[in-house]
This record gives C-alpha cells, structure tokens and sequence, in this order.
C-alpha cells in the first residue's frame, strides 16, 4: 500500500495525489495498488467526516481527486481487472418531493464506495421503483425526502413494494431533513440515516455480510 | 417594511413537538410572546411533521398561539385541506405558506387562494427541482405572480421566495440567491422576497454566523423578509443594523431604540 499516496488523497492535496499516482503508473506500478491506495483514504475521508473534521465541501472534493485517480489508471486496468461493484442500490427521492440536494451527495458517496447506484431522480412515483427493483435485482432502496410531506410517500412507497411481494427480499433506507426512528416506523422503512456516510454504512452492512 | 416570520413554532423542532404532544398550551404562548418580544411581525405555524395529526395538531396550535399572538400568522403546510381549517380559524389577515410551481401543489393551492384575502409565499421550485441561473428564478417568479394575480393576490401580497440551496454543494449558491433578489425586486415591482436562511450552510461548520452573514448580503440584495429565529439576538441585531446601513432606519431610531433595550449584540 502507498501510505504516501493515500495521505495526500485523505488530506485532499489533489495536485500531489494526482501527479504522485501519475508517477507511479509511468513507472509500471501496478494500477490495481493505485485504487486499492485510493479506496482506503476514501474510507479515511468517511471517517474524518464522521468525526466532525471534514465537512460536505471535502466529501465532494475527495469524490473529485478519486475521479481524477480513476481516469489516470483507467487505460492501464484490463477489462477483466475492473474493479468489482460491492451490490446494487437504487436511490430516488420520493413522489411529490423535488430537493436533490441530500440525495445526490448519498448517490455520489455511495458511487465512490464502490457500489452500483440506480439514481432514479426526483419525484419518483412508487411504481418507477418496483419497476427497477424488477429489472435491476437491486437488494437495497434508498428513500429520500426532505418535506414532511414526503413521509407520507415514503410510507406508501414501502407500502406499494410490499404489495409487490418484493418486500421481504429487499432493505429500505430513508433519509432527509426531518428523518428520526418514529418517521421511520410510520414509513414501514428498516432504516434511516442521518447523512451520506450513514447510507454507506447501511449499504456495506447490508449488501457486505 | 420588513417582514420578521418567527420560525419556532414548527414541530420539527423537539421541544415545540413535545408541547404538541403534550398539550402543553403554556409553553407555545410563552414561545410566542417571546418571539413577538424579539421582533417577530408575523408566527409562522407548522405541524407538518405530525404525520397522520397534522390536521387536528394545527387546529390545536392555531387556538394556542391566538391567544397568545398579537401580530398574525403564518399558516405553514402543503396540503389545502390543512391550510383550509387553518384559514378558518385566523383572527387576522394571514400569510399562506406556500405555493409553488410543482404539479402537485401549484393547480390545488390557486383554487384554495381563489377569492381569499392573505399574503403568500410563493416558492420558485418547480418539478424540475431546484432552479440554476437568475434568469430561471425570475423566469419562475413571473410565472408564479401571473398564476396569483389570476385568482385575485395582489402584487402586494405576494412574497417569492428564489430557493436558497447550500454553498456546500455549489461555490455558487449563495451569489445565485443574491442575484435573483435582485432580479425579481427589478422585474415584479410591488412583489416582495423572502427566504429561510439555514438551507446556505447546511454541511458546515459555525452555521449561525453564516446564516448571518448571508442575510446582510440578501438585505443588500433587496430582500424585504426573512424566515428565521427572532431569539436569536445575533441575527436580529445585525438585521437592524444592515438595515440602518442600508438607509432604511430613519435617524437610526430602530437600532437606537434596541441598543437602548440591551436587545443588540454584535
């Protein structure tokens, strides 16, 4: 592992991280250490995040230094050495509900833990997510909200899922302003989140046993 | 005139939905008389994260708070059917909050505005989300006013609010809000602004002095109300005196008056 390079990536030193992986790749490093370097100071990231160091404007700007790693060891990665995706995870912000603020910042961090993300936008009506749950095979739903209105459709969202017979093979998450345990019993939901990092952890616990 | 909407009555907020649950009358009247104390000119009344009581919970709330409030209220909720019982029950001209443009709310609130006498927020999210450019907000304003005046709002009554989003996801947000004030202060003369502030520092750090920060910048700006905490010394001090700054302080009578009665920190 290249400590060096996970510090700079983890003190986001974006110049040095991205020169410095650059380095490493022209002389033959193996593309595949650059990503697992890469990851581990994403994990580092998290839990500067969790512990009141980073805030929001540095998830987002590791999520952009990861990038830039990626497409620096990209054409250096055979096909069959693309990293494996960690489990699917469908995310959208409920019917009658527009703010994507909150839902794009769990899709981003979701994405640069390693999991395939569904982002199925805003206003998304109950069916468009049984649909994808269908189609995709995904075993976890994010449902976000940040009006007190969208506890209602969160609720008859897990509600139409279950009408489904989908329910039982599948783990719902919500998250948004206003979201604490007795909304989430009323939605019917298994969990809810605070932030992105809680999504992760809930993804990894779930999708990761 | 600038517009103070006192933002505590709200059961998103623990304590206010514990004296909900409790029936705790005393405690929302005292919040109320403190708030009009701090320079409240309207209580806001929102019970909207009572899910399944919202309706008996406002009804609850509007009896309490009248009693207590001396300036009118605020009439917080996205269903009609809440903000209908709610209009039937004020002693005074009221404030609806809000409209917008989504599908969902936009058609159902113009027929419950239609022939009633209230000002209104008029929020300019549309079900394309959050807008990008002024050009967009004053865009959406426009649109909003002509839907109001149609069913018979004045100019005068309405106050847009352009959406504030947080200066955490865009370096820039907050000059996105400062410019559609501007914007639509310059093309809907006699609409007022409003906004919330909190959205712009949402994950950061020391969000008070931010919060308050950005409401000189938005008072700049031209913005004539603001939805936020009036026992919040801080934010109410500065507010009276960007105002004074601004010229709108005769003879700084206002920030006088509040240094006067200890109220001014800053």
């Amino acid at each position: 592992m290249n400590e060096e390079l996970v510090a700079k990536i983890s003190d986001l030193q974006e110049e040095d991280a991205l020169r410095l992986a650059g380095n490493i790749i022209k002389q033959g490093g193996d593309p595949n250490d650059v990503l697992a370097a890469a990851r581990k100071a994403m994990e580092e990231v998290g839990q500067r995040f969790a512990v009141g160091d980073y805030f929001i404007p540095d998830l987002i700007y590791s999520g952009t230094i990861l990038k830039g790693i990626v497409s620096i060891i990209k054409p250096h990665l055979k096909q069959e050495e693309a990293p494996k995706k960690k489990g699917a995870v469908i995310i959208g912000t409920v019917a009658g509900d527009v703010h994507d603020i909150g839902k794009d910042i769990v899709v981003f961090m979701l994405d640069c833990n390693g999991f395939e993300v569904f982002d199925l936008g805003i206003d998304v009506p109950k069916q468009v997510f049984i649909d994808k749950i269908i189609e995709t095979n995904a075993k976890v739903v994010g449902l976000s909200g940040f009006l007190t209105l969208a506890f209602e459709a969160m609720k008859e969202t897990v509600d139409a899922i279950k009408e489904a017979g989908l329910r039982d093979e599948i783990k719902i998450m919500i998250g948004g302003g206003q979201i604490d345990e007795k909304i989430m019993n009323y939605t019917g939901a298994d969990a809810y989140g605070n932030d992105a990092l809680d999504a992760v952890n809930l993804a990894r616990d779930w999708l990761m046993q | 005139m600038f517009e103070v909407i006192g933002e505590r009555i709200n059961t998103t907020r623990k304590d206010v939905n514990e004296a909900v649950s409790n029936r705790d009358a005393n405690y929302i009247q005292e919040d109320v008389k403190a708030q009009q104390a701090g320079g409240a000119t309207y209580i806001d009344v929102n019970a909207g994260s009572r899910a399944g009581s919202e309706k008996e919970d406002m009804a609850w709330l509007l009896k309490v708070v009248q009693q207590a409030a001396e300036v009118p209220l605020c009439l917080d909720s996205p269903s009609t059917e809440v903000l209908e019982i709610a209009y039937s029950m004020v002693q005074q001209r009221p404030m609806v909050n809000s409209i917008s443009l989504e599908t969902s709310r936009y058609e159902p609130m113009l027929s419950f505005l239609r022939g009633k006498d209230c000002d209104v927020v008029a929020l300019c999210m549309d079900d394309s989300g959050t807008p990008s450019n002024p050009q967009e907000v004053v865009a959406r304003a426009v649109r909003l006013t002509r839907g109001l005046e149609s069913v018979g709002i004045k100019q005068e009554s309405i106050r847009i609010d352009p959406v504030i989003q947080p200066i955490s996801t865009g370096d820039n947000n907050s000059v996105l809000a400062m410019e559609s004030v501007r914007g639509i202060m310059e093309a809907l003369p006699g609409v007022h602004t409003i906004c919330g502030l909190s959205n712009v520092s949402f994950g950061l750090p020391q969000r008070k002095g931010i919060n308050r920060i950005f409401l000189t910048l938005l008072l700049a700006s031209g913005l004539d109300g603001a939805i936020l905490d009036p026992l919040d010394v801080k934010i109410m001090s500065t507010l009276r005196a960007t105002r004074m700054l601004l010229g709108q302080d005769c003879y700084c009578r206002n920030f006088l008056s509040a240094v006067r009665a200890g109220n001014i920190s800053l």
